[in-house]
């Protein structure tokens, strides 16, 4: 009894450890992005908007923010089609080597993401195709469609293998069935997928700042804004991605878990 | 007799080098309400699947109205199936469930509606008409499942173990419910099942089946008092199954004596010759009890091991000196009359016609 009552406060101060460690730096961040001093340093100085204002009106952080919006709106499209696509074939096929091909699939996320971005470099400069935005659109799709995959294949798995053969049953051919019945069923995964891909590319700065060349995305501009001085416009900027991630991530989890809680229920 | 609707023609269904299905030959008559019965794995939701589409025959052929239906996509028969699993669709509601085989017939939306309101209303639940389907009952997402598949106006209805999740009162409830319906609409039910009693219940004709082949086809009650062998009279159950050789030859009976006694049965479907091994059945509610000898033929001297009540039925579970077990089965009413205290000294008895020759197999 005793022994579980320690075991419990144990657990929650592990936790809020781990909290405090994750967020404290992004707290900071925060902090120091309305303080007029230009050095994170304390005492705080006034509160000041003075760093929002500045990287409003700067050009290159706005084109940088709008490449960042056409990245990951494209990649989430892309990687959630592609990871419905793979997590639908496992599904419903049987077939030889089918093991190395979900291994395939699901690899990208576990190669080491800075020789990802230099073999997708590499590999781009080659066939001509790297310094363009669609560079960092491929490369970011293949980089995320297994988070897509990885959510649609939990929802599909939950499904009543029967309810497939039911609609041809009821005269619906194999198309229709994909449209009145999979894609229904798997909403909530779809947009859990698309909401997860869109973070993680919005976030992802290795690969991008390797294949973007002149096409900047926000983690990149953040970089060349810290090399060489502190500048607090820094934690501006960092404040906005952060919301902004936090939001898809956010959404992503409802989704995900509003259609946990309905399962649960039925 | 009415006409075959369907035809199975030397069916045959192997998945790899399991055989599900050795071969099948029989015919489902038009409007009849035909139960396929037999323990799990004999092949008889293979059966129904194939007859859906859902599986196709490895050799053989299935016709339907005399057209092959081997190579016709599920989509393009009109064979509705009822499933196990219901497999009703969770993201509509029970309206859109009912609406969903029209839609995709291109039914318009205003006819749909009004087709699947009729039908939910016939299945009485109009009133859950735009509830979820997570919302409803067991009984009445059965209910939502008949009227989806019966909404396309099908010459046939397939049935897959549908009331197996449901509570046995409920069974009961949509027992009546299906028995009517088939009535009422005359169409071909093919009924599924591993539970003899829905399938006596409700069926014109059972076809029994055992490991991927049929056992027996006939009425209900063919099949309870003349099983045609071992494995149907072990199936049915509620029935005393002796076996030995035959001793001797009459006219229309013969004698054949067993560990448990001579006794006398009849023949006339099965030949029989002398010395021949014989297996034979009775069914337990043609045996007869009584506390002293009786005279004739066909007795048993047994001791009552135990007693099980079904509502007013009462099945009795004797042994005799041999250990041999025997079933009788009577109204409770009428086994009020024995003193079944002195349970080690109960006399069994039978009319040689009660009892049914089985075919060796």
């Amino acid at each position: 009894m005793n022994q579980g009552r320690t075991l419990n406060v144990l657990l929650t101060l592990y936790v809020g450890l781990i909290f405090a460690f994750v967020f404290a730096p992004i707290i900071f961040s925060l902090i120091f992005s309305f303080n007029s001093q230009r050095f994170p340093t304390i005492p705080l100085g006034s509160f000041s908007t003075e760093w929002y204002q500045k990287i409003l009106s700067d050009a290159d952080v706005w084109e940088a923010a709008l490449n960042s919006l056409i990245v990951s709106c494209s990649t989430a499209i892309i990687a959630t089609f592609l990871g419905f696509c793979t997590a639908y074939s496992d599904y419903r096929y049987n077939f030889r080597f089918k093991g190395p091909y979900l291994a395939l699939i699901l690899l990208p996320p576990t190669i080491p993401l800075i020789i990802m971005a230099l073999a997708m470099l590499a590999w781009f400069s080659k066939i001509g195709m790297s310094g363009q935005i669609y560079s960092i659109i491929i490369a970011h799709s293949v980089l995320t469609a297994p988070f897509a995959m990885a959510v649609i294949r939990l929802r599909l798995n939950q499904m009543d293998p029967d309810l497939e053969a039911a609609a041809w049953n009821l005269g619906g051919s194999e198309w229709a069935t994909m449209r009145h019945v999979i894609i229904p069923f798997c909403k909530p995964a779809i947009a859990s997928g698309l909401f997860l891909t869109a973070a993680v590319s919005f976030d992802e700065f290795a690969v991008s700042w390797f294949v973007s060349g002149l096409n900047k995305t926000l983690p990149v501009i953040i970089l060349e804004i810290v090399q060489g001085n502190i500048d607090p416009q820094v934690n501006a900027i960092g404040t906005f991605v952060f919301l902004i991630s936090m939001t898809l991530v956010v959404l992503a989890q409802i989704f995900f878990a509003s259609r946990q809680l309905k399962s649960i229920r039925a | 007799m009415s006409a075959p609707l369907v035809i199975f023609d030397k069916v045959q269904k192997h998945f790899d080098d399991f055989v599900a299905v050795k071969e099948l030959d029989f015919e489902i008559r038009e409007g009849e309400f035909l139960a396929i019965m037999g323990p799990s794995g004999c092949g008889k939701t293979t059966t129904l699947r194939m007859l859906a589409g859902l599986e196709a025959p490895t050799t053989g052929e299935i016709r339907l109205s005399g057209q092959v239906m081997n190579d016709v996509r599920p989509h393009e028969r009109d064979t509705p199936l009822v499933w196990q699993s219901l497999a009703l669709f969770p993201f509509l509601s029970a309206r859109e469930n009912v609406e969903f085989g029209l839609k995709m017939g291109g039914v318009d939306k205003a006819e749909r509606k009004e087709r699947a309101l009729k039908w939910l209303d016939k299945m009485q639940i109009l009133e859950f008409a735009d509830r979820d389907i997570s919302t409803l009952s067991g009984g009445q997402k059965q209910r939502v499942a008949l009227a989806r598949s019966l909404v396309m106006e099908p010459q046939i209805l397939l049935l897959d173990e549908p009331l197996s999740a449901l509570d046995a009162h409920l069974v009961i409830r949509m027992q009546a419910v299906l028995t009517d319906l088939q009535r009422e609409l005359g169409i071909t039910f093919v009924y599924v099942t591993h539970s003899q009693s829905e399938a006596f219940a409700m069926a014109d004709r059972v076809v029994i089946m055992g490991e991927g082949e049929i056992a027996q086809i006939g009425t209900p009650k063919d099949i309870y008092r003349a099983p045609a062998n071992q494995f149907v009279a072990e199936f049915v159950g509620r029935n005393n199954i002796l076996s030995g050789t035959v001793a001797e030859l009459a006219q229309d009976t013969a004698r054949i004596t067993t560990p448990s006694g001579d006794f006398m049965v009849p023949v006339n479907e099965v030949s029989l010759s002398q010395g021949q091994n014989a297996s034979f059945v009775i069914s337990a509610d043609l045996v007869h009890i009584a506390m002293a000898k009786p005279d004739g033929e066909n007795t048993a001297h047994c001791r009552l091991i135990s007693e099980e009540f079904v509502g007013s039925m009462v099945t009795l579970f004797l042994e005799d000196a041999k250990g041999h077990e025997f079933k009788v089965q009577m109204q409770e009413r009428e086994l009020s009359s024995f003193d079944l205290k002195s349970s080690d000294n109960i006399w069994l008895s039978w009319d040689t016609q009660s009892a049914h020759v089985l075919n060796e197999s």
